[in-house]
Order: C-alpha cells, then structure tokens, then sequence
C-alpha cells in the first residue's frame, strides 16, 4: 500500500512538472509583473490545456502525498519523494528529447541508492 | 562587488531561505495535523482534513513555498536551485527527529546525504537549456 502511494505520488508529480513547464513554454516568457497583468497571464493559463492538466496532476500528488504522511514517518515520506528527480530524468531524455549526460544518469543513480538505504 | 550583485545576493539567499523553510515546516505541519487514525478512505474525509487547523497551515506554507519557488526560478538558475534547496532533505530529518521524535538510524542518514549528492549530480549535470534565456539570468545568484 504504501510503495503503491509513492509510486501514484512520484508519477503525478512528474506528469505535473513535465506538464507544467510544456504549458509555461507555450504560453511565454511573463515580463510584466503588475498585479494587472499577473491577472491576465492567469486568465489565459486557465485556458491553457497542459496548464489544467498540470494543476490536476498536481492535486493527486498532493492528496496521494496527504495519505502517505498519514501512514509513515515524516523522515520517510519526503526522502522517498526523491525519486521524482530520477523520473524526470528519464522523461527528459525520452520524451523531451534532452540529451542527458553521464554526470545525470550519476546523480540519479545515487539518488535511487538513498532512496532504498532511506527504506529499509 | 558592486551594489547591484550584492542586492540579488542577498534576494537570493532570503528567498531561498524562504523557498527551504516553508517546504520543510509545511510537510511538518501536515504530518503533524493528521492523526495517526486518519483514516483518508473517501474523498469527504481528504476535504475535512484539509480544514484541520495545523493542516491547514501546513497547506499555506505549501503554497508559500510553491509562490517562493517560482519567484526564485525567475531570475536563478534551476541547476542552482536544486541542489541548494536539497538541504532541505536534512532539515526535514531533522524535523522529523526533533519535534515528532522519529527514529532516525544510522542507514536513514546515508541514505538522506546519498540522496543530497545524487541531486546536486543531477543539477551539474543538465546541459544548457536549449531554448534562449534571459541575459539577466546569466548572473544568477554566484
């Protein structure tokens, strides 16, 4: 149960990040930071579907991450969480076509041996 | 250094602060609101745990630290503000072993300095985003 919330949590944080900075990269850098134009740059995200899809994404890594917290110990919980960073990774180099280098593939590496030494 | 370096300096070290403090103070007030019997089974319970008083908090400074995060990331580097944000790994152990008296074994700690160095890894290792950026940004916060 509770690897099946990490996992749940993990994917849709990764589905919100990814989608996010899609989203963000459709709609432009934001110059102007007045609280008038901050309004309408909202408006138009709303409108925006991999924005929404984000914010839904997002919701359930939130409500899956309550439910864990409420199983486990605080100083399991958020390491574990960790393991966002290895899929993204993978997600960078697959589906946005990044070119991931060996130093990355390293630092992810490690983070999946602190993440099982975090678990045991 | 000149006063202009030294005013982002001191926006990115506050904001930064701000960026790790929340974070970690707001999955403590969470954890801290739930009660151990929590049994979050239908959605209605989620909704009414939401309105508890210290997860409530911990949902402010959630969303604090999201604003926090995105203001930094609007003038500093991601590869900058990854790694120095994952002290915020320690920090929550900490947390977690001070004020909610969490077991923390020797392994867990290897385990939370492992996962600090694979992030700053990661964070050296992106290649420069491909997209153009922002002359501003080429200062960053170093």
């Amino acid at each position: 149960m509770k690897w099946l919330l990490v996992a749940l949590m993990v994917a849709a944080t990764t589905a919100g990040e990814v989608l996010q900075a899609a989203g963000m990269r459709r709609h432009g850098e934001i110059h102007d930071f007045r609280p008038g134009a901050i309004g309408r740059a909202l408006a138009v995200l709303a409108r925006n579907r991999f924005v929404i899809g984000s914010v839904a994404a997002m919701a359930i890594s939130f409500f899956a991450f309550m439910k864990l917290l409420s199983m486990t110990d605080l100083s399991f919980a958020v390491p574990v969480s960790a393991v966002t960073y290895v899929m993204e990774t993978v997600l960078a180099k697959y589906l946005l076509k990044e070119r991931v280098n060996g130093l990355r593939w390293a630092g992810a590496a490690l983070v999946i041996c602190g993440v099982t030494l975090v678990s045991l | 250094m000149n006063p202009e370096a030294a005013r982002l300096r001191w926006k990115t070290w506050i904001c930064t602060l701000i960026v790790v403090f929340s974070n970690a103070f707001g999955d403590f007030f969470m954890k801290r609101g739930l009660p151990e019997s929590a049994q979050l089974s239908t959605p209605l319970e989620y909704v009414v745990a939401l309105f508890q008083p210290w997860v409530a908090l911990g949902v402010v400074l959630l969303i604090v630290w999201q604003m926090s995060r995105m203001a930094l990331l609007s003038w500093a580097d991601l590869s900058y503000v990854l790694p120095v944000t994952s002290v915020g790994y320690v920090l929550v152990a900490l947390i977690g072993k001070v004020m909610l008296n969490e077991a923390i074994t020797g392994r867990r700690w290897a385990g939370i300095v492992l996962i600090m160095a694979g992030v700053a890894l990661v964070s050296c290792g992106s290649a420069p985003s491909t997209t153009h950026r922002k002359a501003a940004s080429a200062g960053g916060s170093r």
